[in-house]
């Protein structure tokens, strides 16, 4: 034990003085990712709430034929521009991005709208440009409106009432909190926060594995009478305390930092106080053993600084890759997911965000089995610096 | 003492020791001399226990480095081949690290650290990190961390390697000064003249054997000229043949 405290106490004080690991557990992750994440938060808000704001562009090939529907949409105020050419134009225009929608409207329009026929407009939309998504449901929104008004009056012409076309009245009741709409957008959060975490400790395991086998102070270490497990237990310790350092270091930048993101404009609001921040750097804490166990392994069997240094760099995406399905495929919170590492953290941070009670047995399960992996690893490396080959 | 009891030890297809004894016994300086790649820092590892041996044996005043690493180990100050220091801290704290290693209590600790700058002359470095120190300065700091316990043997793997004249001279006379205090010293060289100005007994070991042994005056004798490096020579023959 005292020599595990021993290892501990030498490798924090040796990385305080190593500008990497400063750099990279103090500024780069709790710095640089908030930073980076606020930046981006904001300049997606903003594309947002412009678009909504702005009146509707509209090129309309065949403006001719239906000057009531096109005085309709210049009522609601879409600004209508007179589009040149057919469909085949149109088409074009769109798949070029020249235009986010094109309306036609044939010459038979209005012929086939007053015979009470279905009157044919073709509305020319691209549905892989997600920056046009906006614009096409609203065009299709108010031509549907449009219909529906000619439908009245029809009907109402005929002595009946217009209610008789309308069997079903639907109304979208979104119940979707303001913060959880606001998570939509922050499912990456997570991502951040264990990639910072890692970086954390990225230096400080690579430093007391394969930089000090290059050092050549290895050896004279494993010369010692001391349990060669107290010697890693206390190297993947002081890895873990780097790590728990920028993770509550990023967590608190993050809590600062996005109260600058102007969600309230969106009509959402942001669930991280104190105490979220407190319970999100709870819930990664059990994390940060499985990482560094992970990051001392792979760095061991290197052969030298710079070739642990490209490998972590690899490993260290591994963990982050259950976040990415999770936060695109939007993966609900489930116990069975609980058992796997940095996917449960990331869904109970989402649910703290979310600011959800988070469930207990979901907690637990996720500690226990984020531990258990963890204890599995660090045995493993302990296994590992038994071995003769540890000197290379 | 030291006993080395025929150890034996193969790396895949390599033999790398197949049989080297020897005693070291306290109170002399014991060489361990052959050409580079001979087995000597094989035999070495095998005796400070990071490697294990597939035959053999080394015991430490008697205790089995197999069976009884700790006791045995605590009975062993060990400089490795090209030892390195932490650069990022000072000398003081490099040799606190192993002190405290070896299960020292913290007040006797710092006093002997002290005793060892005076002993090693480090006092302008104790304070310095280690950054930038010359070669010499990091041997002086690797061999006070070796010897902070008080090791009754001393294990040395080619310690002169890249160090100046001085630094040299000064190493000899430490060896000397602790050989004369009763300890047991056990180093490597390959270079003879080395081994013959400093050791009271040489153990000479080519392709992983022993295949001469004896005082300097001793393994002279043998080959009836007064060069050691002709016994030399002809011992490292008699093992290729």
């Amino acid at each position: 034990m005292r020599a595990l405290w021993t290892v501990l106490c030498k490798e924090l004080v040796e990385n305080a003085r190593d500008r990497r690991t400063v750099l990279s557990a103090l500024v780069l992750g709790p710095l640089g990712a908030p930073l980076l994440f606020t930046v981006m938060m904001n300049l997606t808000l903003e594309r947002g709430r412009e678009r909504a704001e702005q009146p509707l562009e509209l090129p309309v090939a065949g403006q001719r034929a239906a000057p009531n529907l096109v005085a309709f949409l210049k009522g609601e105020g879409v600004r209508i521009s007179d589009f040149q050419g057919g469909a085949a134009a149109a088409a074009a225009a769109v798949r070029s991005h020249e235009a986010r929608v094109v309306l036609v409207i044939p010459d038979t329009y209005g012929e086939r709208l007053r015979a009470g026929e279905p009157a044919a407009v073709q509305l020319y939309t691209d549905s892989s440009d997600t920056g046009a998504r906006g614009d096409r449901v609203r065009a299709e929104a108010l031509l549907r409106g449009y219909g529906s008004q000619i439908a009245a009056w029809r009907l109402e012409a005929r002595g009946l009432s217009p209610l008789l076309a309308q069997p079903l009245a639907v109304d979208e009741v979104d119940v979707s909190t303001p913060a959880a709409r606001a998570l939509a957008v922050l499912g990456m959060l997570s991502y951040f926060i264990v990639f910072a975490t890692l970086m954390g400790g990225l230096y400080v395991a690579i430093d007391t594995t394969a930089g000090e086998r290059e050092r050549g102070s290895l050896e004279p270490l494993l010369t010692l009478p001391v349990p060669r497990r107290a010697l890693v237990y206390g190297k993947i310790l002081a890895a873990g305390a780097y790590m728990s350092l920028s993770l509550s270091l990023t967590v608190a930048t993050f809590a600062v930092s996005l109260r600058f993101v102007r969600f309230d404009t969106l009509g959402m609001a942001l669930n991280l106080g104190p105490r979220v921040a407190l319970a999100m750097v709870a819930v990664m804490l059990p994390f940060v053993l499985l990482g560094s166990a992970l990051m001392t392994i792979v760095a061991s069997f290197t052969r030298s600084y710079r070739e642990a240094q490209s490998w972590l760099a690899a490993v260290v995406l591994v963990p982050t890759l259950p976040i990415v399905f999770a936060a695109l495929y939007q993966v609900p919170s489930r116990a069975g997911l609980m058992w796997v590492p940095s996917l449960s953290q990331h869904l109970l941070i989402q649910s703290l965000l979310r600011g959800e009670e988070l469930k207990a047995s979901h907690v637990l399960l996720s500690v226990a089995a984020t531990l258990a992996l963890g204890a599995l690893l660090a045995w493993i490396a302990a296994r590992l610096y038994g071995r003769e080959r540890i000197l290379g | 003492m030291i006993v080395l009891e025929g150890l034996a030890k193969r790396f895949g297809a390599v033999e790398a020791v197949r049989e080297v004894s020897l005693a070291a016994q306290d109170g002399r300086v014991t060489g361990l001399l052959g050409p580079n790649g001979a087995g000597k820092s094989t035999t070495l590892r095998l005796l400070y226990g990071v490697l294990r041996p597939d035959r053999g044996r080394a015991l430490v005043d008697g205790l089995d480095v197999a069976s009884a690493p700790r006791a045995a180990l605590g009975r062993l100050g060990v400089l490795p081949h090209n030892a390195g220091i932490y650069p990022l801290l000072t000398a003081r704290e490099n040799i606190r690290y192993f002190g405290a290693l070896q299960g020292m209590p913290e007040p006797a600790l710092e006093r002997r650290i002290d005793e060892l700058a005076a002993l090693l002359d480090l006092g302008a470095i104790l304070e310095r990190r280690a950054k930038g120190f010359s070669q010499g300065e990091r041997l002086k700091v690797a061999l006070a961390r070796a010897l902070v316990h008080g090791p009754q043997n001393l294990v040395l793997d080619e310690p002169t390697n890249g160090l100046d004249v001085l630094a040299t001279r000064n190493l000899r006379e430490l060896i000397r000064r602790l050989r004369d205090a009763g300890h047991c010293l056990l180093f490597s060289s390959h270079v003879m003249q080395e081994v013959g100005a400093l050791c009271d007994d040489i153990v000479i070991v080519a392709h992983g054997r022993v295949v001469a042994r004896g005082t300097p005056e001793e393994l002279r004798a043998t080959v009836g000229s007064g060069s050691l490096e002709d016994a030399f020579i002809a011992a490292l023959g008699a093992g290729a043949g």
